[in-house]
């Protein structure tokens, strides 16, 4: 039962609950100085999590895993993030999401689904975290959702983001972390998509006026 | 009753003979009332003195055969031949027919009770008062028959002479045009219903061999089968008893049918409907498969949610009484999916328990919705309005029926110490319960269920302090409720009827259960144990440590709330500067209030219908009428607002135009050369000559 | 003996409730730079209203006569039920928290109803708000209430206690969820900051408030304290459901001081951090509530999920 657990992996099972939260303030928030804001919380529980759970397994490198999670997704990510809002000067914009109950709903029905999906693992996994892939899953979810459902673009970035932070954190319960070089990969090329992103942002706004991503179609040959 | 006399064959006898006595005096009661209102004409006393009355004799009957039958008196089966020669009627009466029968006899009761006050309303119309007795009575025959069907010939014909009766109760008055298109689409769907009924006993006595119930019952369905037989259930009986998207007739008859027959309709009808798709799904069928529970926990879900919102936007009184019923047996049908999944995934004693809190909340959605219906008859007759937009006050000038609504608002709503509250917390016990599946998706999509459950609940809750305090509360409107007439005494008889068994179903819930669990025992040999293990004073469904319930303790706490204001006002008196003085209404020092100046009935709703627009399709409109010479201040202002079915547009008129455009492909063949007509029949001959070869 | 015990349990909610208030206001004070009034106030400003003339309106019907009575008198069973003291009580048979739910519901039916009683627009508003509010409440307080009665397997208040006082300290994250839940209701069904301001008589801000507004005298008395007493139930039921420990477990006259300690502790860090929040956060907008719910369901809702995914085996 969970109160023979000891103290860290109760933890560990309360920070995820606090990270699936998060995903669903991702989808609910309407500013989006306070998306990045949520963004910054995920990335912090989860750098948490990551040190955790290296005390718990004593994977060492995993310390350097959470220590560059802290570095990359607390720090620079946002503070990229924070620039680029107020050089597009979009900060002062509502991005209104519409239907948000609805979407709410549907993300309700997408973590039920995820743990349907991932109930033959439970079975075979040994390790306690083993519950925790059904919310990894649901982050991995949350985040297309996100994507799906938000028009403009500097969501829709926040949306990649926390779809790669659930695929982190999958990694980090599941099998405690990828090959290090793997992991060192991954977090250059998410740096280098975020400074993309952010020189394609004002080549888009340049050519459509605007960074409403359903306006993109203004790009296609004009026969209709 | 009596537990210890019960078994000697002497006693058994004597009550079965009793029972046999009172089941063919109700049938003969409703018969003859109909019978006799044939002679009726103008004369309203033919139907007062004959016709009533004999309604109420039927409908005592009723409840002494039922009551008798549930409290454990042995199931009786009879063949009588009528129908066709080879295949006589079997009737049956067991604790489940035994206890729809009480039902039915219940509301048959108030019903009569009340009739004769009502009935004055059409003496001078041009409305013919023959054909009103007789459609009432059939109307009741056919429902007391459809419980005591046990083959399915019997059943059909009753169930047709039940729709059919109604049909011309809900048309009675066929002069307003609207009430016309009300009557054709209730007609239209009451027979696709039917149909569905038939074809799925079709299936069963296609497996059984035969047409009698208990064929069907030994039948063997194999999964498939069972899943189409359990759809083909669904649709007709839902589309009976208003599930949506199958509801829309509801709204539309329901208030047109003058009131005694909206109160039946409305109370009795629908749980006529319920009886037939747990006599179907839980008796005839018998092997449960819980996905059917989970898809009917869907549908019933909507159907509560969808209900109450599109109630709290009405502002017509019977109207919106129609729209609560489709949210009651949302509720119903709710207890009804849980207890499926119960008993499919193995729990015989949890599906007992949903089976109960269903069974419970259908008696008490009988009592207070006839209650609300009868009580919303009054007002009409005693204000001739209908529009609660127009009324208020009405508690000053109508308190018996003021009261016996009150009753009837709280048990709705589920408050305690009422009726309504006890069969909401059996159906949240259940729900509950559900912890000890193993599915952990089920696990999670119960409790959601249940939230939908408590949402609606709630709303409910606001809807009647809405229907409440609009039309009894505050001043009146119009000139007409200005001077509001209170009903006669057997119509406020026949709500203080009502009302009281409402206040016992609310306080004496465990010995309710009791006599419940005999049905789920005889439907499914597995009833609750432990549910008055604690005395009959404490309802502990599953066990004392799990929940427990004392409603004779709520009671007294609410009596002596009542005892203290009666302790402060007649006998403490404070006088003088703490004593009561009468004074105008604070008016913020405008001026005195006017009765404009109140909440109407759309402003109260207005909170809820901004958080859940998309529900409706809202229709508001504005009239301004200037004053002469100022264009820009108005004379009259007049705010309309309508709330449309939002079905009518997703899901019927798909259907219609999909219908018209099948139509319209077929109707190619008639091409109207004789050449071609001459093929036709050519090929039909050389294909009917291939197959003989 | 345990009867008695269940008897001094009611009559202390009901004399212990003004003085609640009176903690969370001085506090409120404190951190707003005022000068507070003395702890004590309330009780004064009760006797004084039990002592004023009650002034009706000429259209008020019996039922806004009635009302206060048993608004009372279902919020006095609500306290009754709920364990302050001990658990294992007489009077814990009948402490289900759904009916504990349908206790309140009444009393704000009745509530509902007085305010549209007189045929102001005050009033009509006040019910309208208060229904709506509390109906949106509901599943997030229910699916809460489910969260707790998967963990402990009951509904019975005195058993959920039981239960989680034996299973030890454990950081649970679907008690965790439901803790905040179960806060974000209670400050919306007791019409606090930032859903209600209860010190305000604006028109267009107050909800409570306006359905009480023709309310005077012992009329008045009785549903203010009743308003009171709700505020205590809610804190009483956070504090010993989520943090028991103190509670008496045994009717020892030893146990019993401890549990009177603890309570009386825990209220005080309840009554501070309401007040904190009732600062520090402005009053939403109308229509910006159902947000606020919608926020308490899905903590409510994860709270569920957590419960089944993380922390059944």
């Amino acid at each position: 039962m969970l109160n023979q657990l000891p103290l860290y992996e109760q933890a560990i099972l309360t920070l995820a609950a606090l990270i699936l939260f998060t995903s669903f303030a991702l989808l609910a928030q309407q500013r989006v100085l306070s998306m990045i804001h949520v963004f910054v919380w995920q990335g912090l529980l989860l750098a948490i999590t990551t040190a955790l759970v290296a005390y718990d397994s004593s994977a060492t490198h995993l310390y350097y895993s959470a220590g560059l999670t802290l570095g990359l997704k607390v720090i620079l990510i946002p503070w990229l993030l924070h620039r680029l809002v107020h050089r597009l000067n979009i900060h002062r914009q509502p991005h209104v999401v519409k239907h948000p109950s609805m979407v709410l709903m549907i993300a309700a029905a997408l973590v039920i689904f995820a743990y349907y999906v991932t109930l033959p693992i439970h079975q075979l996994s040994v390790s306690i975290t083993r519950n925790t892939i059904a919310i990894s899953m649901s982050v991995v979810l949350l985040g297309m959702l996100m994507l799906i459902t938000r028009n403009k673009a500097v969501s829709q970035v926040i949306g990649f983001m926390s779809l790669e932070n659930g695929l982190f954190f999958a990694a980090v319960a599941a099998t405690h972390g990828m090959p290090m070089v793997v992991e060192l990969g991954v977090a250059f090329d998410v740096l280098v998509a975020m400074v993309i992103f952010g020189v394609f942002f004002f080549h888009i706004r340049d050519s459509i006026d605007s960074l409403d991503v359903d306006r993109l179609n203004r790009l296609a040959e004009h026969d209709q | 009753m009596d537990a210890v006399c019960a078994s000697c064959p002497h006693h058994q006898k004597n009550s079965m003979n009793n029972v046999m006595l009172s089941l063919i005096a109700a049938l003969a009661g409703s018969l003859g009332s109909a019978l006799v209102s044939l002679g009726a004409g103008e004369r309203t006393w033919v139907l007062s003195r004959l016709a009533f009355p004999l309604l109420g004799l039927s409908g005592l009957a009723s409840i002494y055969a039922g009551l008798q039958t549930l409290m454990g008196a042995p199931a009786l089966t009879a063949e009588w031949p009528m129908g066709l020669p080879w295949m006589h009627w079997h009737l049956r009466l067991d604790s489940l027919s035994g206890f729809f029968l009480a039902l039915i006899g219940t509301g048959t009761l108030a019903v009569s009770l009340y009739g004769p006050g009502y009935i004055r309303e059409y003496r001078h119309s041009t409305y013919s008062l023959g054909v009103l007795g007789l459609a009432t009575g059939l109307f009741v025959t056919g429902m007391q028959l459809v419980v005591l069907a046990d083959d399915a010939f019997a059943f059909m014909v009753a169930w047709e002479l039940m729709s059919l009766s109604s049909y011309f109760l809900v048309a009675f008055q066929h002069q307003n045009a609207a009430n016309r298109r009300a009557a054709f689409i209730y007609l239209a769907m009451a027979q696709i219903g039917g149909l569905c009924v038939l074809l799925a006993f079709g299936v069963m006595a296609g497996f059984g061999g035969d047409f009698t119930f208990d064929a069907m019952r030994a039948a063997q369905l194999d999964t498939d089968w069972a899943t189409i037989t359990f759809a083909l259930g669904l649709i007709g009986f839902g589309m009976k008893a208003g599930l949506v998207p199958i509801h829309i007739w509801l709204p539309d008859a329901h208030p047109v049918a003058p009131s005694h027959v909206s109160a039946l309709m409305s109370g009795v009808m629908l749980k006529v409907a319920v009886y037939g798709f747990i006599r179907l799904v839980f008796d005839l069928i018998g092997n449960l498969n819980w996905g059917w529970g989970v898809a009917l926990l869907i549908i019933a879900s909507i159907t509560a949610l969808f209900g109450v919102l599109y109630a709290l936007v009405q502002h017509d009184l019977k109207r919106l009484l129609a729209y609560h019923s489709i949210e009651n047996i949302g509720i119903i049908f709710i207890g009804l999916a849980l207890s499926i999944i119960f008993y499919g995934t193995g729990h015989p004693l949890l599906g007992a328990l949903g089976l109960v809190a269903a069974l419970y909340h259908t008696l008490n959605h009988m009592l207070f919705k006839s209650l609300l219906f009868l009580g919303a008859g009054s007002v009409l007759q005693g204000s001739r309005e209908h529009d609660m937009e127009r009324m208020g006050g009405l508690l000053a000038r109508m308190p018996w029926t003021g009261l016996f609504f009150l009753i009837g608002c709280i048990s709705i709503s589920a408050l305690p110490p009422f009726n309504g509250f006890v069969s909401e917390w059996l159906t949240f016990q259940t729900a509950l319960q559900a912890a000890s599946l193993n599915s952990g998706v089920l696990r999670a999509l119960i409790p959601i269920a249940a939230a939908v459950l408590a949402l609606t609940g709630a709303l409910a809750a606001t809807c009647f302090v809405k229907v409440y305090g609009v039309a009894f509360l505050g001043q009146p409107r119009s000139r007409r409720v200005r001077r509001a007439r209170e009903a006669t005494p057997g119509m406020v008889m026949a709500q203080g009827l009502l009302a009281g068994l409402c206040l016992l179903f609310g306080v004496l819930p465990t010995l309710t259960v009791a006599a419940l669990d005999n049905i789920s025992i005889s439907l499914t040999a597995s009833g609750l144990p432990s549910a008055s293990a604690n005395g009959w004073m404490w309802l502990t469904p599953i066990s004392a440590q799990t929940a427990s319930y004392g409603a004779p303790f709520v009671l007294l706490g609410i009596l002596f709330a009542l005892g203290g204001w009666l302790l402060v006002n007649r006998v403490l008196r404070p006088q003088g500067h703490a004593g009561m003085a009468r004074g105008d209404t604070w008016d913020c020092g405008f001026g005195p209030p006017d009765a404009r100046m109140q909440y109407t009935a759309s402003a109260f709703a207005q909170p809820i219908r901004r958080i859940f627009a998309p529900v409706w399709r809202l229709h508001e409109t504005i009239e301004r009428t200037p004053m002469s010479g100022l264009p820009l201040e108005p004379a009259r202002i007049r705010h309309q607002l309508h709330a449309e079915d939002i079905t009518w547009g997703w899901f019927y008129d798909p259907i219609v135009r999909f219908l018209h455009a099948s139509v319209r492909r077929v109707g190619r063949i008639q091409t109207g050369h004789l050449r071609h007509y001459l093929a036709y029949s050519f090929i039909t001959l050389i294909l009917l000559l291939w197959v003989i070869t | 003996m345990n009867g008695l015990l269940a008897m001094i349990q009611a009559i202390a909610f009901i004399v212990l409730a003004p003085l609640f208030a009176s903690w969370i206001r001085r506090v409120k004070c404190v951190l707003q730079n005022r000068r507070a009034p003395a702890l004590l106030q309330p009780y004064r400003d009760l006797a004084k209203l039990f002592s004023k003339q009650t002034l009706l309106s000429y259209n008020a019907s019996p039922l806004f006569r009635v009302a206060p009575y048993l608004i009372a008198g279902a919020t006095l069973l609500a306290a009754a039920v709920v364990p302050l003291l001990a658990v294992k009580l007489p009077t814990a048979a009948i402490a289900d928290v759904i009916v504990l739910a349908g206790f309140f519901s009444l009393a704000r039916f009745f509530l509902a109803l007085a305010g549209m009683d007189v045929g102001t627009a005050f009033g009509g508003m006040g019910s309208s708000r208060e229904m709506t509010l509390s109906a949106l409440a509901e599943p997030a307080m229910l699916m809460a209430v489910f969260t707790l009665a998967m963990v402990a397997g009951s509904t019975n208040l005195s058993t959920v206690i039981d239960q989680i006082l034996r299973d030890g300290l454990a950081l649970r994250p679907s008690l965790l969820f439901a803790l905040l839940s179960l806060t974000l209701v209670a400050v919306a069904e007791t019409g606090r900051i930032p859903v209600d301001n209860p010190a305000t008589h604006l028109e267009l801000t107050m909800i409570h408030e306006a359905m009480i507004l023709e309310y005077s005298g012992r009329h008045l008395a009785l549903i203010e304290w009743a308003s009171q007493l709700k505020l205590m139930i809610y804190g009483v039921l956070i504090a010993n459901i989520f943090f028991p420990w103190g509670i008496a477990t045994e009717f020892t006259p030893g146990a019993l001081l401890i549990a009177v300690l603890a309570i009386t502790a825990k209220l005080g860090v309840l009554g501070i951090a309401l007040a904190t929040g009732e600062t520090v956060l402005a009053k939403m907008r109308l229509f910006r509530v159902p947000s606020f719910l919608t926020l308490a369901l899905i903590l409510a809702l994860i709270g569920l999920l957590s419960h089944i995914i993380l922390e059944v085996a």
